[in-house]
């Protein structure tokens, strides 16, 4: 196949993947895709071909070689070509890449449960006063991770309205224009100069306080920068993803209702059923970017230097090869060895708090609203278009 | 069974720890894997081998002695 495709594909219904995973994982493993730059990329399907590159330390989603392939419509080319981790090097990269990992350890985030906890029952309590039929993206999924990311910074949650635009600019493919963007990045910029300022007149039990002690041996310029790319991060990694997923489980689950009513009367399916739900989802986005900064081969095919590689985490979850019927969905798949989180040196360090925040939503559910099911035929559920993290517009929902 | 981990491979995702808290820990100070029982009890196993099994970074092995 040498006609070149157009990335991200186009889909049918919300939670089906679009055909043409099947179709290059059959025939076109190393598929040539154009992005909605215009920029071309090799697209990667398979599980092991996925697998094999990212877990391969040499590259990185740091586009910012000059021959890289911008991934975005606009002109900053987004969260991929800012350069984010290369701001912070050597010692200071390390020290940086030890704090997060310690605020991220299973402990610590085993730590955080009960309050994530509490606030999803606040949160359905709150769904539930206002009424069926209710959106449970906007009731729940969104408000659940930005109140565990201000918590994680130390930010009111007062200001999460603020966090939620920020971070949907941050990951605009087409969605918004570029002086939305601008403006958006500027606003965020602002809020977190300020907030980095009350944190160090009166630190808390917070990362920011620990990143202000951290760098506190550099100039006040670089404290800045480490502070704004890790809230960035955080924002991006942490709150839209998990976020996205809340609605996507839930709609997975209801979908065919013989799911939900298999967790309800056995909640001990909850921890496989949320991993299910993330190997299951059609809609992560637009997968992950590498720079290939030497030749490298993969499955047999030679990938050239200077090449970008996107990796397609879900169509790799959909291989038969690696998974029996993966096109089916077994709550009780084990081990799910999925690759929605990544693989490799650069796995995604928020795991652990994804899968407590999803199983957490899932047990309070469960419990909470039994009778849970969709409002609307899961044929009429619409995507959250033009924008790298992918998810469903809204989640209709009655009990 | 005996297990041994690569702690130049892990990458600090927990999996191990969520998985089995009993066998797996993370260092305190950057969250890398530390081996608490390289041979554990036989209740425990097939929790071990389901966090070696989906380790992203492949840093747990697994030997199964008889």
């Amino acid at each position: 196949m040498t006609d070149i495709q157009d990335y991200p594909f186009a889909a049918p219904a919300a939670l089906e993947p679009p055909e043409e995973w099947a179709e290059l994982r059959a025939r076109c493993p190393v598929a040539r895709v154009r992005l909605a730059s215009g920029d071309e990329a090799l697209l990667l399907t398979r599980y092991d071909d996925v697998k094999e590159l990212l877990s391969d330390p040499r590259f990185t989603h740091h586009l910012v070689a000059e021959d890289a392939a911008s991934i975005t419509a606009n002109e900053s080319g987004g969260v991929f070509a800012s350069g984010d981790g290369a701001s912070v090097r050597g010692d200071a990269h390390r020290e940086w890449r030890k704090l997060i990992g310690r605020a991220f350890t299973a402990k610590r985030v085993s730590a955080l449960q009960p309050g994530i906890e509490a606030t999803a029952r606040r949160l359905v309590d709150e769904m539930v006063e206002r009424g069926a039929p209710a959106d449970l993206a906007a009731a729940l999924g969104f408000p659940l991770p930005v109140w565990v990311i201000c918590e994680l910074l130390g930010v009111p949650d007062s200001d999460r309205d603020r966090f939620a635009y920020w971070s949907d600019t941050l990951l605009s493919l087409t969605r918004y224009t570029q002086e939305e963007i601008d403006a958006a990045q500027a606003e965020f910029a602002a809020y977190l100069r300020d907030h980095v300022a009350a944190k160090r007149a009166t630190p808390g039990d917070d990362l920011i306080s620990e990143l202000i002690t951290l760098v506190g041996a550099l100039d006040g310029r670089v404290t800045e920068e480490v502070v704004l790319m890790t809230a960035k991060g955080l924002l991006v990694a942490g709150h839209e993803t998990t976020a996205n997923m809340i609605g996507k489980m839930v709609a997975m689950l209801l979908a065919d209702r013989s799911r939900w009513e298999r967790i309800v009367a056995d909640p001990s399916l909850v921890r496989t059923a949320v991993e299910e739900c993330l190997r299951h989802d059609a809609n992560f986005g637009f997968g992950i970017p590498r720079y290939i900064s030497e030749d490298v081969e993969i499955g047999g095919t030679t990938l050239a230097k200077g090449s970008t590689v996107v990796c397609s985490l879900s169509a790799a979850n959909r291989d038969e090869s690696a998974f029996e019927d993966a096109a089916g969905m077994d709550l009780t798949r084990s081990p799910n060895p999925h690759l929605i989180f990544g693989a490799g040196p650069y796995a995604c360090l928020g795991q652990s708090l994804a899968r407590t925040e999803l199983q957490t939503v899932l047990k309070v559910l469960v419990e909470r609203l039994p009778t849970l099911a969709l409002a609307v035929p899961a044929a009429d559920l619409r995507r959250r278009e033009g924008l790298l993290v992918g998810g469903l517009e809204r989640v209709p929902v009655t009990w | 069974m005996n297990i041994t981990v690569d702690a130049g491979k892990c990458c600090g995702a927990g999996q191990c720890v969520l998985l089995a808290p009993d066998v797996f820990d993370q260092n305190e100070d950057d969250g890398i894997v530390v081996l608490l029982d390289a041979t554990p009890p036989e209740a425990l196993r097939a929790a071990v081998r389901e966090a070696a099994d989906v380790c992203p970074a492949a840093a747990i092995t697994v030997e199964e002695r008889p």
